[in-house]
C-alpha cells in the first residue's frame, strides 16, 4: 500500500463544518426546555422519523464521499514522493469495484452482455455479429450464461435471508438499550420516540440495499452508461453533490435572508426600502438567466487561471461552491420577505415595547426577542428550501449551466438521458435510476420538513 | 319551546373525552331571556355550539336532548340540522369584526339566509332586507346594502349581524358575548336593541356573558355555570336580592363599585379546574369560602330554595360574603407638584396615499392632551376605543414620537432626549399592557424576563439579582418557583402579575397601566386590582390608568381625565367627575354602564352613533355631532376649559 495526503477540498471543509455546526444545535436544543420539547414531537411523528432515517442514509453516504486522499505514485526511493493528480474519497475506495470495472458502452441493468450488437471476429475466422459479453459483468458464470437468473435469483435470496437476520439484530439491540421500551411497545407503537416506524423503515432499507450490493460485486445492478460507467456508482457520487448544494446554498442564503429580512421590518424607515428594493430587483430578474450569466462569467475566469486548480478534483469543487453561491444569492429573497413581515408583526407586540420601555438596546432585542421567535419560520424555510434546490441543480445541470461536466450529479445524469431516449432501443435506466434516487431524496426531504413545521407550529401545540 | 336535558358535551383528547359541559338542564320559554353566566373556562360558548350543533372537530355530544318544541334536535340528520339553524335558531357570535365575510356586501350576506331559509329571492328578498335593516336601526338602509363590511363600523356589524340572525325569523336567538366587544355606549344601544326585538318578535333569548350589568340589564331568568356545570339557576329579582352559591356570591363581591371605594375587592382564590382534574366533590369547593367536609367528598343535589330558584350547594346558609370594611384612606394630600406633566401633547399620524406618498391628511389620534400627576396619585384615564388614550400612553413614553408638547418627568424634559439618554430618562417610567398573552416573550422564563429591565443597567449580580427576584415575586404573589418556568404555563391573571413585577424590578415611579385588567375575569380582575392598590400604598407608584371601565375607575382612581377624539373633555378628581359630571359626554358614558343590580328607574341616556374618524374630527366641539345640548355655538368653535372648581375642569359650552 502506497502512502497517502489528505485532501480537503473547500467543499468537504464547509460539509464538516455543518455537522459540526449541527451536533453543537442540537447540544443547545438539548438545553432549551421548549426546543427539546418541540423536538421530541418531531421524534413522534411515525412518517417524520422514517423520512429522517432515509435522510440519515443518504448523509452517509455523502458523508463518506466527502473525505478525501491522493494516492503517492510510487516512485525511486529518495525523490521527493509525488502523490496521484485523481483525488478519490473514501466512498470511492470502498466502492472500488464499481468505479474501476467499466464496461465498453451502454448494457442493461444485470446483464451480462452488451446492448448493441457488434461484429465479433470468431476465434475459427470470419466475422459475426452478435451481442459481445461484458467485461466484467457476469464474468464468474463464465460457460454457465444460461444460469445468470437462477445465479441473481440465489444471489438476492441470500441477501435478503442476511438482511432480515441483520434487521432482526438491530431491533434486539434497540428493544434492550431503550429503556421502558420491550418489543411489544415498540411493535404497538406505544414508545415517545417513534421507534416502530424508525425499525421499519430501515427494515425496507436493509431488504433493498443489502441485495443491490451482494449483486453490484458480479453484475451491474443498474447497468452502464454511454462510456461504460456502472450508474450505481454514479447514483452514489452525485448523492453529495445533491447535499452540498442543497445545505451550502442554505447557508448562503440564511445569515442575508435573516439578517436582511429583521433589520428591514425592525427598523423600517429608508432601511426598509433599500432592502425591499434590493429584494424586488431581484426577484424581477429571472432567475435562470441570472444564474447562467454568473455561472458563464465565473466559468471564464475558471478557464483563465488554470494555474489555480493542482487537481481537476479541486476546479470541479470550486465551480460547484460557486453555484451554490449563486444560487444563494438569487434565493434568499422569499425567506427575507417572509422575516421582514413576520418582524413587522413581532415589533409591535407589547413584549418588544416593555423592553423598548426599559431602555433595552436594538441589537438585544432584535436578538433576544425577535430572533427565538422567528426561529420555526428558519427551520421550516430551511428544510423546505433543501429539497427545492436539489431539483434547481438538476434543471440547471439540464440547461447547460450547472456543475462542472467530471462532476456528477442527477442533473447531469438526467441531462445525459436526453440523448439515451431518443436513440432506437431506449436506454432507459440511467434516468429512471437517476430519478428514482432524486425521488427518494426530495420525498424523504419534504415529508420531514412536513413533520417539523407540524411539531413548530405554535398553532398546532 | 326550547328543553335541554342533562346535556353532556366533551373534547377528545388522545384516547379519552374531557367532559366540557356535564350534565346540564334548562328551559326557554316564548319570549323569555335566559341568561347564562360564568367566567372563561366554564362551558358557556360549548354550550351555545352545542345547542347549534356545530361543536369544533375535537367537540363530542356525549349525551342529553336537546328539543325545540318537542322536536329531538340530537335525533336528526346534519341535512334537516341546516334547516334549524339560521332558522328556528340562530346565533350571533362575540366579534362583529370577523363574523362577516370581508369580501361580501352586506346585502348578498343577508341575502344568503332569505334564500336558505324563506326562499326569497329577487326585489321580494331586496324589500326584505331593507326592512331588516331598518328593524336593526341601520339608517339609509338601501345605500348600507350594497357596502361592504369595512365600510361599517363595530356596532353597525353588530347590527348587521343581527338583521342576519333575524332573516330567517327564528324562534331562538343565542347570543354569545354579542356586546363584549363592543364600547359602552354602543352596547347599551345593541342591548336596547335585542330587548326592543325581542319583545316585538317573542322571540326565545339565550345570552351567553360574564358581566352581570349585562345580565341584570337583560336577562329574565339566570343560571350561573361554574366548570361545566350549573350551579344556580333563579329569576333575575331573586338572583340580584339573594344570590345563594357562593360562586355567585364571590362574583357579586369581586365587582368594584363605587359603593366599596377604598376597600380591597373580595377574591376568589385560585382558578377554574382544568378539564382533566375535576374534583370529585363540588367542583367549586378548593375555591369557595364556606367550603366542609362534605363538599369534597360528595358532588351536592339540586336544592329548592325559593318556588324557581335552585341551588347546588351543601352550604344552607344565606348571608352574603362578610365584606373587609377596608380603610377608606381618602387622604386629601397636599398638592404635590406634578411627578409626570404633559403640556400640550400632540401625537399626527400623516395619511400617505399615491406613488410618491405624499401626505394627504393627518389622523389627529393625540391633539393638544395636558395631564399632571402626582407622586403616589392615581390618574384614570378614561375614553371609548379609538379616542387615542393608548397612544397618550405610548407618546408619554415617547415609544410613540410625540408630534408637539411637552412631557416633563420630574421636570425634565423627555421629548428632547436621544438614544441612549432617553432610554435612561423613562426608566422610571414603565407600561404594563392589556394584553397579558402578547406581553411576555413566550421563548424566555419567567426569571429572564422578569430581570430583563434589571439586566439593562447590570446593576444587580448574582446573589443580588436572586435576592431581588425572589422578592419581586412576593410583592406581586407567586410562588418562587415560578422562575424557571415559561410564560404559557401560566393563566392570564398570573401573566398578569409577572407583568407588574417585570415593570416593577426597576423601581419605577410611575407605572402606565394600559386597560390591565379587560382581557381578564372578573375574579381575577379583583386580584390584579387589589394587587396594584396594595402596591401603590406600599411603594407609592403613581399609576396613569387608560381604562374604559367605569367600575375600574371608581374604585382605584384619585383623579379622572376623560378622553372624547384626542383631546380631554372633563378632568377633576374622582369624587367630583363621578358625582357631578358636568360633561354630556362624561354623562352618557355614566349612564351608559351596565349596573350590576335591579335597575332603579334611573334615566338612561342613550347616545346616538359612534364616535367619528379621528382623521376627519367634526368642526367645532368634535362632541357636536352625538351631543343632545348641541347648539349652533357647539359647531362654530371648540370650547376653552371651564373651571367648575380648583380641581375639575370641563370643555364644554354648556356644562351642566
Amino acid at each position: 500500500m502506497n502512502g497517502w495526503q489528505l485532501v480537503i477540498l473547500w467543499s468537504d471543509g464547509l460539509v464538516w463544518l455543518l455537522l459540526a455546526a449541527g451536533l453543537a444545535l442540537g447540544g443547545l436544543i438539548a438545553r432549551s426546555p421548549p426546543l427539546r420539547v418541540a423536538w421530541q414531537r418531531v421524534g413522534a411523528n411515525r412518517i417524520g422519523m422514517a423520512s429522517a432515517t432515509v435522510l440519515l442514509a443518504f448523509v452517509g453516504i455523502g458523508l463518506l464521499d466527502s473525505l478525501h486522499y491522493r494516492v503517492a505514485l510510487d516512485g525511486k526511493p529518495g525523490e521527493p514522493i509525488r502523490y496521484a493528480i485523481e483525488v478519490l474519497s473514501v466512498l470511492d475506495a470502498l466502492a472500488t469495484p464499481l468505479r474501476t470495472r467499466n464496461e465498453k458502452t451502454y448494457s442493461a441493468p444485470l446483464a451480462s452482455r452488451l446492448y448493441a450488437k457488434e461484429t465479433l471476429d470468431q476465434p475459427g475466422g470470419g466475422a459475426q455479429r452478435d451481442y459481445p459479453r461484458l467485461k466484467h459483468g457476469g464474468l464468474h458464470l463464465g460457460e454457465r450464461e444460461n444460469e445468470r437468473l437462477a445465479d441473481i435469483a440465489f444471489t438476492t435470496f441470500r441477501a435478503v435471508v442476511l438482511a432480515f437476520l441483520g434487521w432482526l439484530a438491530v431491533v434486539a439491540v434497540v428493544a434492550s438499550t431503550v429503556n421502558g421500551a420491550g418489543w411489544r411497545k415498540i411493535w404497538r407503537g406505544e414508545t415517545a420516540f417513534a421507534w416502530s416506524a424508525v425499525l421499519a423503515t430501515l427494515g425496507v432499507l436493509l431488504l433493498v440495499a443489502v441485495p443491490v450490493f451482494s449483486l453490484s460485486g458480479q453484475y451491474h445492478v443498474f447497468g452502464t452508461d454511454k462510456v461504460g460507467q456502472d450508474v450505481l456508482y454514479q447514483i452514489l457520487k452525485s448523492v453529495r453533490t445533491a447535499l452540498i448544494i442543497g445545505l451550502v446554498t442554505t447557508l448562503v442564503m440564511l445569515p442575508l435572508a435573516v439578517l436582511l429580512g429583521i433589520v428591514a421590518g425592525y427598523f423600517r424607515g429608508w432601511v426598509d426600502d433599500v432592502i425591499q428594493y434590493v429584494y424586488t430587483v431581484l426577484n424581477s430578474i429571472p432567475g435562470v438567466l441570472l444564474i447562467a450569466a454568473a455561472v458563464l462569467m465565473m466559468q471564464v475566469v475558471i478557464d483563465t487561471h488554470p494555474a489555480w486548480f493542482a487537481t481537476a478534483a479541486e476546479r470541479a469543487d470550486l465551480r460547484l461552491l460557486a453555484l451554490c453561491f449563486i444560487l444563494g444569492i438569487t434565493s434568499w429573497t422569499g425567506l427575507c420577505r417572509l422575516l421582514r413581515g413576520e418582524t413587522l408583526k413581532l415589533r409591535e407586540l407589547e413584549y418588544i415595547q416593555a423592553a423598548q420601555a426599559f431602555g433595552v438596546s436594538s441589537t438585544r432585542i432584535i436578538g433576544r426577542h425577535i430572533l427565538p421567535n422567528l426561529m420555526h419560520i428558519v427551520i421550516i424555510a430551511l428544510v423546505m428550501d433543501f429539497s427545492g434546490l436539489v431539483l434547481a441543480e438538476a434543471v440547471l445541470s439540464y440547461v447547460g449551466i450547472g456543475v462542472d461536466p467530471t462532476m456528477t450529479s442527477f442533473g447531469t445524469m438526467i441531462n445525459n438521458a436526453r440523448m439515451e431516449l431518443g436513440r432506437e432501443p431506449v436506454v432507459w435506466w440511467s434516468l429512471a435510476a437517476a430519478f428514482s434516487a432524486m425521488f427518494i431524496l426530495v420525498l424523504a426531504a419534504n415529508l420531514f420538513a412536513d413533520a417539523i413545521r407540524d411539531a413548530f407550529d405554535p398553532r398546532a401545540a | 319551546m326550547l328543553e335541554v336535558h342533562d346535556l353532556r358535551l366533551g373534547f377528545t383528547a388522545g384516547p379519552q373525552t374531557l367532559l366540557a359541559v356535564d350534565g346540564i338542564s334548562f328551559a326557554i320559554s316564548r319570549g323569555e331571556t335566559f341568561a347564562l353566566l360564568g367566567e372563561s373556562g366554564c362551558g358557556k360558548s360549548a354550550t351555545a355550539q352545542g345547542l347549534m350543533r356545530l361543536l369544533p372537530a375535537a367537540g363530542r355530544l356525549v349525551g342529553g336532548s336537546i328539543r325545540l318544541d318537542g322536536e329531538e334536535l340530537l335525533a336528526l340528520s346534519e341535512a334537516q340540522m341546516r334547516a334549524y339553524r339560521g332558522g328556528r335558531m340562530a346565533m350571533i357570535f362575540q366579534e362583529p369584526a370577523t363574523s362577516l365575510n370581508p369580501v361580501l356586501t352586506v346585502g348578498r350576506q343577508i341575502a344568503e339566509v332569505l334564500q336558505q331559509h324563506q326562499a326569497l329571492s329577487g326585489p321580494a328578498a331586496s324589500a326584505r332586507m331593507v326592512d331588516l335593516l331598518r328593524q336593526v336601526g341601520i339608517a339609509d338602509p338601501e345605500r348600507r346594502l350594497d357596502e361592504y363590511p369595512f365600510q361599517l363600523s363595530g356596532g353597525m356589524k353588530q347590527r348587521v349581524m343581527i338583521a342576519i340572525a333575524l332573516a330567517g325569523e327564528p324562534d331562538l336567538l343565542i347570543a354569545d358575548e354579542p356586546t363584549t366587544a363592543l364600547d359602552v355606549t354602543v352596547q347599551a344601544q345593541i342591548l336596547d336593541l335585542l330587548a326592543q326585538l325581542q319583545v316585538d318578535r317573542g322571540m326565545g333569548m339565550l345570552l351567553i356573558t360574564h358581566d352581570l350589568g349585562v345580565v341584570a340589564r337583560m336577562a329574565q331568568r339566570i343560571g350561573v355555570m361554574y366548570a361545566g356545570e350549573l350551579v344556580e339557576v333563579a329569576s333575575r329579582e331573586d338572583f340580584f336580592a339573594q344570590p345563594r352559591h357562593p360562586y355567585t356570591q364571590a362574583l357579586f363581591a369581586a365587582l368594584p363599585d363605587v359603593a366599596r371605594r377604598g376597600m380591597a375587592l373580595a377574591t376568589i382564590p385560585g382558578q377554574v379546574p382544568a378539564l382533566a382534574a375535576m374534583p370529585a366533590g363540588c367542583r367549586f369547593a378548593e375555591r369557595c369560602p364556606q367550603v366542609m367536609a362534605v363538599c369534597r367528598a360528595e358532588a351536592p343535589a339540586w336544592r329548592e330554595v325559593t318556588a324557581g330558584h335552585v341551588v347546588r350547594c351543601h352550604w344552607q346558609g344565606a348571608a352574603a360574603m362578610p365584606m373587609q370594611t377596608g380603610d377608606a384612606d381618602e387622604t386629601e394630600s397636599a398638592v404635590k407638584p406634578p411627578y409626570l406633566a404633559v403640556d400640550g401633547l400632540k401625537v399626527h399620524f400623516p395619511i400617505r396615499q399615491g406613488f410618491w406618498q405624499r401626505t394627504v391628511g393627518h389622523v389627529r389620534a393625540v391633539d393638544g392632551v395636558s395631564l399632571r400627576i402626582s407622586p403616589g396619585r392615581t390618574l384614570a384615564l378614561v375614553g371609548e376605543s379609538g379616542c387615542g388614550k393608548t397612544t397618550v400612553g405610548k407618546a408619554v413614553l415617547q415609544l410613540i414620537k410625540p408630534t408637539a408638547g411637552q412631557v416633563r418627568l420630574a421636570g425634565q424634559p423627555l421629548e428632547a432626549l436621544q438614544g441612549a439618554a432617553l432610554r435612561k430618562a423613562r426608566r422610571p417610567l414603565q407600561m404594563i399592557f392589556q394584553d397579558p398573552f402578547a406581553s411576555l416573550n413566550p421563548r424566555l422564563r419567567i426569571g429572564e424576563i422578569i430581570l430583563e429591565g434589571m439586566r439593562v443597567d447590570a446593576r444587580g449580580k448574582g446573589n443580588e439579582t436572586a435576592a431581588a427576584l425572589t422578592r419581586l415575586l412576593v410583592q406581586v404573589g407567586l410562588p418562587a418557583d415560578t422562575v424557571d418556568r415559561y410564560p404559557h404555563e401560566f393563566s392570564g391573571g398570573q401573566r398578569q402579575r409577572i407583568a407588574i413585577a417585570r415593570a416593577l424590578a426597576v423601581q419605577p415611579a410611575l407605572l402606565i397601566c394600559d386597560e390591565p385588567t379587560s382581557a381578564l375575569d372578573v375574579s381575577v380582575q379583583a386580584q390584579i386590582l387589589n394587587l396594584l392598590k396594595q402596591l401603590q400604598a406600599d411603594l407609592g407608584v403613581a399609576y396613569l390608568f387608560i381604562t374604559h371601565n367605569f367600575a375600574v375607575v371608581d374604585y382605584l382612581a384619585h383623579d379622572i381625565a376623560v378622553m372624547y377624539l384626542g383631546r380631554i373633555v372633563e378632568q377633576g378628581r374622582a369624587d367630583e367627575v363621578l358625582s357631578r359630571p358636568a360633561h354630556p359626554y362624561t354623562q352618557a358614558l355614566l349612564s351608559a354602564v351596565p349596573a350590576p343590580r335591579l335597575a332603579l328607574a334611573r334615566q338612561r341616556i342613550r347616545l346616538p352613533g359612534e364616535t367619528p374618524s379621528p382623521a376627519r374630527p367634526p368642526s367645532g366641539c368634535h362632541f357636536h355631532p352625538r351631543c343632545p345640548q348641541a347648539s349652533e355655538r357647539c359647531r362654530q368653535d371648540y370650547p376653552s376649559g371651564t373651571a367648575r372648581s380648583a380641581t375639575h375642569t370641563v370643555n364644554c359650552h354648556f356644562p351642566l
